[in-house]
């Protein structure tokens, strides 16, 4: 071994923040003009529903949001088996962010479905197996959340989050199942819900309006989510290093 | 080279039954809680409207959720004093072994604690078990499995984290639903004198999700000790 | 070592006991471990310098199996990293922190890591360790009840009750008294005679040289010094590291 002094030491390598975009999205211009014609369809374009009124108007935000925060949900869930899977961390970033974003459209759901609620049921919550679900997916987010604002190490943070993703993910069917079982013990009053089959033509294309510009909204709300993802590291990165 | 998985499991197992007995705090601790809770429903509790029987299934699975915790709580905290866990880590046994191990240790303290709580309902309660304790006794060790299989692996997480505590119950209680609801209704049943394959069905869930989360988290528990 | 179970390393004579070959371990974008070579022969003793920070306890688990590599390859007793459970046998780890159980006794805490450790006669084996580390007579004590000093014999009886092959010790005299310190001292010679391979972290100069083979000093993740000792001169050697490290990275 040759007697080596080494007076340069090296500074540690620091990851290279990715270039982060400004301005405007697209993404955001055609979600919030989506979203606008929705609403201004629902309001003036689309009759009014006999029996429900007008509040039968925000049926059209309640499905629509509530299928957002399961497809969020979905997207954590692979997100999380890639991470653990891949060891890397942009999928990480995926997975916070479809979080984060999801959860806002979880609570979007329940609020909803309980203003819908009350004019057409008499009551500000049910136990109805599909808003009960919501509900159990709001506490896993809320959770997954609070986990991830726990641990300061950032591969700590996502090597547990994947794992609380997961078993999320394989405790929804279980939540269902035990929803259904126990509704089957006490019959709930059986109260006149919209069979949406049966809608008129106007009716299910505002519905399909709604669906596809709440995906673009979702889109568009979950790539600002990530940049600021990918800016928060490389700054959390700068820091330390 | 080291032991099987399951001979390190049973080591593990023993010695933290070892130290839970040295010290006795923590069963203390949730034996005193499972029966002040008790206590503390029947006083919140009127027996004009609900009967002893409809009301001690659910009096007795909530305290069990919640004393449970206390318990999960201190499995993994005395691995972190003195970087105990790094002997674990260290030594020639699969991870899966660790987990395994403090599942069992976790089985028996939570199960000690049911123990204590279930003849302490059927006294306060006057619920009187008949000849249902065995049954009673294996729905209860069914729900156990699948509450400690989940405490286990989340109070490993929690305990690295800074709201640990907090977090120990705000991540496990949706998980234990889907046990606390079948077994509730199964004790009812089993209760109220109903044909045992009544409550038998309600079981078919608890096995089902025992099967799915001793397997999921034991598959994940590495990923919680890895660096 | 009288009556130990002998370990045999699966390196073939000739092979290095511990080598690392560009040895790198990241955390989130720093590099704490940065392209680490070494190579120690079994019956070495590499004497660790560095400040703090320097990634040496890092490097340390990396060896003991216990943090996997980002980059680069290392072999320790013949296993590869990360070998799992073949490296994790051969290997014992000494750190700062106890590693023991303070509601158990010295003597329940040995024996438990000789049990975990697939060691044959553990009570006896973990006795003798407890012996060697001249702590025998408080072996039934609660661990919580003993000084500093007398648990890290403890915990050092505990690192080697199953007679490991490499042994990775980070700053292990801190906190030990003479006679600590003395028994410390007999327990690696006579591991080394037996052909162990000891990595030592240590801030003590003169206590690290004096028993080592190798001396290494380790700066921002990397080696900047690695030498056999019987080229070095103490002296110069302590005020070349005094200057390396007050200068900073």
């Amino acid at each position: 071994m040759t007697t080596q002094f080494t007076s340069d030491v090296r500074a540690p390598a620091v990851a290279s923040p990715q270039r982060t975009r400004s301005g405007i999205s697209w993404w955001f211009i055609v979600a919030v003009i989506a979203v606008a014609a929705t609403y201004i369809r629902a309001i003036y374009f689309t009759p009014l529903e006999a029996i429900q009124g007008p509040a039968q108007k925000i049926y059209y935000v309640h499905p629509t949001s509530a299928w957002v925060a399961f497809l969020a949900f979905g997207i954590v869930a692979l997100a999380s088996i890639g991470y653990l899977w891949l060891k890397d961390l942009k999928l990480d970033r995926v997975a916070e962010s479809a979080a984060e974003v999801g959860v806002v459209f979880t609570s979007v759901t329940l609020v909803t479905g309980s203003l819908w609620g009350k004019p057409i049921w008499g009551t500000w919550w049910t136990w109805d197996a599909r808003l009960t679900l919501t509900l159990f997916l709001w506490f896993i987010y809320v959770g997954y959340l609070v986990l991830r604002g726990a641990i300061e190490d950032r591969e700590m943070r996502a090597r547990y989050s994947a794992v609380l993703g997961i078993l999320g993910a394989l405790l929804i069917p279980f939540i269902h199942l035990s929803v259904y079982l126990f509704r089957t013990l006490h019959p709930m009053p059986i109260i006149g819900k919209p069979s949406r089959p049966s809608l008129p033509n106007e009716m299910l294309e505002t519905f399909a309006l709604a669906f596809v510009s709440f995906t673009i909204l979702f889109i568009a709300l979950f790539r600002a989510r990530y940049r600021l993802a990918i800016e928060r590291d490389a700054l959390d990165a700068q820091e330390r290093g | 080279m080291g032991p099987s998985t399951l001979g390190a499991a049973l080591l593990i197992a023993r010695k933290d039954l070892a130290i839970e007995f040295r010290t006795r705090t923590a069963f203390f601790s949730a034996a005193v809680f499972a029966l002040l809770a008790i206590v503390i429903f029947f006083f919140a509790w009127d027996p004009t409207a609900v009967a002893g029987m409809d009301l001690a299934p659910g009096v007795l699975w909530v305290i069990f959720t919640f004393a449970g915790l206390l318990g999960l709580n201190r499995s993994f905290s005395v691995e972190l004093a003195d970087r105990a866990i790094d002997g674990l880590l260290g030594a020639p046994v699969r991870r899966e072994a660790i987990y395994l191990g403090k599942a069992l240790a976790n089985v028996v303290f939570v199960g000690a604690v049911e123990a204590i709580s279930i003849p302490a309902v059927a006294l306060f309660y006057n619920t009187p078990f008949g000849g249902r304790w065995l049954a009673i006794a294996g729905v209860a060790l069914l729900a156990t499995i699948g509450l400690v299989a989940v405490g286990t692996l989340f109070s490993a997480m929690a305990v690295n984290t800074r709201l640990s505590e907090l977090l120990l119950p705000m991540l496990s209680l949706p998980f234990f639903v889907p046990i606390v609801m079948p077994a509730a209704q199964a004790t009812a049943r089993l209760l109220s004198g109903r044909p045992v394959v009544e409550a038998a069905n309600w079981l078919k869930i608890l096995l089902a999700f025992d099967l799915v989360f001793v397997a999921a988290c034991m598959m994940a528990f590495p990923f919680t000790v890895e660096e | 070592m009288t009556g130990a179970v002998e370990r045999v390393s699966v390196a073939s004579a000739g092979e290095p006991e511990v080598e690392a070959r560009g040895l790198t371990r990241t955390f989130g974008g720093r590099r704490a471990v940065d392209g680490v070579d070494l190579s120690l022969a079994a019956g070495d003793c590499l004497a660790l310098f560095g400040p703090n920070g320097a990634g040496k306890t890092t490097l340390l688990r990396m060896l003991a199996g216990l943090l996997k590599p980002s980059a680069g390859t290392a072999r320790i007793g013949g296993v590869t990293l990360p070998g799992g459970e073949e490296v994790r046998a051969v290997v014992g780890l000494i750190s700062h922190a106890s590693m023991l159980y303070g509601a158990l006794t010295a003597r329940e805490n040995v024996e438990f890591a000789a049990r975990l450790h697939g060691v044959g006669d553990a009570r006896r084996t973990a006795l003798r360790m407890l012996e060697r580390m001249r702590v025998l007579d408080r072996a039934d004590t609660p661990v919580r009840s003993l000084s500093r000093g007398l648990q890290q014999r403890v915990s050092i009886a505990r690192a080697m009750v199953h007679s490991p092959r490499v042994v990775l010790l980070d700053e292990p005299f801190s906190g030990l008294d003479a006679a600590g310190a003395a028994a410390l001292t007999n327990a690696l010679v006579e591991l080394r005679t037996h052909g162990a391979t000891l990595v030592l972290v240590t801030h003590n100069l003169g206590e690290g040289l004096e028993m080592a083979s190798h001396a290494a000093v380790m700066q921002a993740g990397r080696f900047v010094r690695f030498e056999p000792c019987d080229e070095l001169d103490t002296a110069a050697y302590a005020a070349t590291y005094r200057e390396l490290v007050t200068r900073g990275p």
